[in-house]
C-alpha cells in the first residue's frame, strides 16, 4: 500500500470510530460506547505489539506484562490519593517502557522459540508478583475508586469524554506510527525482520534498534493498560496473564501483521466476536479458533488485506 | 615495509570435529586484489565470515587498518571500512532495490534514531544510492522489489550494497556463482572497475574470473594456505595443480 492510501484507510477507520457514539445514541444502545472504547484500548495495545511483531518480526508472547504495569501505575497512585492522569499516565508509559528495556535487553539476546518462551516467562513472573502482593490487592486485584483526572472539561466519568480521549490517543498513535515506520527508524525495524545478518553486514547493529522498538512498544502498551483500568474501574493481575498476551497477539494476526490498521480491525473483530458469541456460548473461543485458522491459511495479510485498497505493504 | 591493510595471523575455527580454518595467515596490501581459491569445503567462506565479523575465530588475530578487529562485531567492522557480499544472496527481499542500497547508505550517514522524516524523502540517502545502482548496472531496476530481481541482478545488488558503505576493503564471496556466461562477463567487468579503488579479497571458483582479477592468489585446502603468489606462479605450482587446479586447467 502506498503511504497515501495507507493514510486514507487509517483516517477512514478513525472516522468510523468517531461516529460510533452517534450511532449508539441513535439506536439507543449506550453499551456500544463502552464496547468500542474497550476495542480502541485493545487496539492501542495491539498496534504496539505489531510494531515489534509485525514490523520487526519479534514474536513476543509477553506483551500483556506492560498492560499490567500500566494498570498498576494508575491504581497504586490512586490508592495513595494521587488521581491526576498527568502523573499516572506518564508513569504508566515510563515504567512499562523501562520494563520493556530490561526484558528486551535480556530476551533479545535469544531468538526464535527461545525468545517466545523468555518473553512469556517474564510476563508470567510479573503476573505472579502481582498476585502475591496483598497490599495491592493480591489475587483479587483492587477497585479503582476514581478515574484518572485530566482536569478541566475532560472528565473521564463522562462516557463520551472518555471515548473521545481514547480515540484521540489512538489517532495520535496511528498518525505517529505512520510516520515512524517510513522514517529511518522504521526502515531499520522492517529490515530487522527481513534480514538481520545483512543489516549487521552493512553496519547497523540490529540489537540497539530492536531494543529501542521493544521498549517503545512496551511504553505504548503501558498507556493502554492505564486506560484499561479506567475502563474497567478495576485492576487485576490477570491483565498480565499469558492468555491475555495471546489475545493481543491473536488481534494482531487476525487483523493483519505489519500494518497499522490491521491491529485496530483485529481488536474490533476479536472483541465483537467475543461479545456476540459469548452471549450464545461460554465456549465462544471454539468458534474464534477455526476462524483464526481460516485467516492464517487463506488471508495471510489478515482481515485488513481483505479491505479494498488494504493490500499489504511491499 | 608498511603494515598491510589486512593482516591475518593464525586464524583457527573449529565446528565440532571439523577444522574449517586451521591456522590461516594472510596479508593483503592496500589496493591489492587477493583471490582465495580452493576446493569446496576448504574453509573459504568460513574465513570470509571471520574476516567480516559474522563468526568469532577460536584463535588467531585479524588486524585491519592498523587496529586489532578480532573481537569487533560485524556492524562495527563495517564502520571501519570493511564490507562483505554473501555467497548465498542476502538482501532485503521485500524492499525495493533502491531501498536496499539506500539503507546501506543510511547505515553510514549518522544514526537511525530518527522517527519522523520519511527515509525515502532524504536526498542524502537516495542520490548516492541511485548513483551506485547506476554504477553496478541496476539503474533501471530501482523501484522493483529486490526479491523479484533475476539471480544475476541480485548478485549485482549484493555488490551495490557493499559499495554503498564506502568500504576500503571488499570481501566478496563468489560474486559470479550461479551466473550465466554473459552475466558473469558483466560482473567481472564491474569488479575490474573496482580494482585499485578498493582493496579486494575475492573468494571464487570461477577460474576465468580469478585470473582476470587477481593480483595475487592464495590457495586454501583443508583450512590451510598451501600456496600464495602471483597468478602465473600459482598456475605453475605443481602442488596446487595436484591439489586443486589440475582438472580445471586441463579442462
Amino acid at each position: 500500500m502506498t503511504p497515501r492510501r495507507r493514510a486514507v484507510s487509517l483516517l477512514a477507520a478513525l472516522g468510523a470510530l468517531a461516529a460510533i457514539p452517534l450511532v449508539a445514541a441513535l439506536v439507543n444502545e449506550p453499551f456500544y460506547l463502552d464496547l468500542f472504547r474497550r476495542i480502541m484500548i485493545f487496539a492501542i495495545a495491539a498496534v504496539s505489539l505489531d510494531i515489534i511483531l509485525g514490523y520487526g518480526g519479534m514474536v513476543s508472547l509477553g506483551h500483556a506484562a506492560y498492560l499490567g504495569i500500566g494498570a498498576y501505575a494508575v491504581a497504586i497512585p490512586a490508592l495513595h490519593g494521587i488521581h491526576s492522569a498527568w502523573v499516572q499516565w506518564p508513569l504508566a508509559i515510563v515504567l512499562s517502557g523501562l520494563a520493556g528495556l530490561v526484558i528486551g535487553a535480556i530476551s533479545l539476546r535469544t531468538s526464535g522459540v527461545y525468545f517466545i518462551m523468555i518473553t512469556l516467562a517474564f510476563a508470567q513472573m510479573l503476573y505472579y508478583v502481582g498476585i502475591s502482593i496483598e497490599p495491592w490487592g493480591g489475587d483479587d486485584g483492587m477497585r479503582l475508586t476514581r478515574k484518572s483526572q485530566l482536569g478541566g472539561p475532560l472528565d473521564l466519568a463522562d462516557p463520551h469524554v472518555f471515548y473521545y480521549v481514547v480515540l484521540a490517543l489512538l489517532a495520535v498513535l496511528l498518525l505517529v506510527g505512520d510516520r515512524v515506520i517510513d522514517a529511518r527508524f522504521g526502515t531499520v525495524i522492517r529490515a530487522v525482520k527481513s534480514n538481520e545478518r545483512r543489516l549487521a553486514a552493512i553496519g547497523l547493529s540490529p540489537f540497539r534498534y530492536k531494543l529501542a522498538a521493544f521498549a517503545l512498544a512496551g511504553a505504548v502498551c503501558g498507556l493502554a493498560g492505564a486506560l484499561l483500568t479506567n475502563q474497567t474501574e478495576y485492576l487485576t493481575p490477570s491483565y498480565m496473564h499469558w492468555t491475555r498476551s495471546g489475545d493481543i497477539m491473536v488481534m494482531v494476526i487476525l487483523g493483519g501483521m505489519g500494518t497499522l490498521g490491521g491491529p485496530v480491525l483485529g481488536a474490533a473483530a476479536f472483541l465483537l466476536l467475543e461479545n456476540v458469541l459469548s452471549a450464545w456460548t461460554v465456549h465462544w473461543q471454539a468458534i474464534l479458533g477455526p476462524l483464526l485458522v481460516l485467516v492464517v491459511l487463506y488471508a495471510r495479510g489478515g482481515l485488513w488485506s481483505l479491505l479494498p485498497g488494504g493490500a499489504r505493504r511491499g | 615495509m608498511a603494515e598491510p591493510l589486512l593482516q591475518v595471523r593464525g586464524l583457527r575455527k573449529r565446528f565440532g570435529g571439523l577444522v574449517a580454518t586451521d591456522g590461516i595467515d594472510l596479508d593483503v596490501a592496500a589496493g591489492e586484489t587477493l583471490a582465495v581459491i580452493g576446493p569446496n569445503g576448504a574453509g573459504k567462506t568460513t574465513l570470509l565470515a571471520q574476516l567480516a565479523g559474522d563468526l568469532r575465530p577460536d584463535a588467531g588475530t585479524i588486524r585491519f587498518a592498523g587496529a586489532d578487529v578480532t573481537a569487533l562485531p560485524a556492524a562495527a567492522r563495517s564502520h571501519r571500512g570493511l564490507a562483505r557480499s554473501f555467497q548465498i544472496t542476502s538482501i532485503f527481499r521485500d524492499f525495493s532495490t533502491l531501498d536496499n542500497v539506500a539503507l546501506a547508505v543510511q547505515a553510514h550517514a549518522g544514526h537511525s534514531f530518527r522517527f519522523w522524516r520519511p527515509a525515502h524523502a532524504e536526498r542524502a540517502l537516495r542520490e548516492p544510492a541511485r548513483a551506485i545502482l547506476e554504477q553496478v548496472g541496476l539503474g533501471a531496476r530501482g523501484e522493483v522489489p529486490a526479491g523479484t530481481l533475476a539471480h544475476g541482478e541480485q548478485r549485482q545488488l549484493e555488490i551495490a550494497m557493499a559499495l554503498a558503505t564506502r568500504p576500503t576493503l571488499l570481501l566478496l564471496d563468489e560474486p559470479v556463482a550461479g551466473m550465466g556466461l554473459e552475466e558473469s562477463v558483466r560482473m567481472v567487468e564491474l569488479l575490474r572497475g573496482l580494482r585499485g579503488r578498493h582493496t579486494i579479497v575475492l573468494v571464487e571458483h570461477d577460474m576465468d574470473a580469478v585470473f582476470a582479477l587477481a593480483d595475487r592468489i592464495s590457495v586454501v585446502v583443508y583450512g590451510r594456505v598451501i600456496a600464495s603468489g602471483r597468478p602465473e606462479a600459482i598456475r605453475a605450482n605443481p602442488e596446487v595443480r595436484r591439489a586443486y587446479l589440475g582438472e580445471e586447467v586441463s579442462a
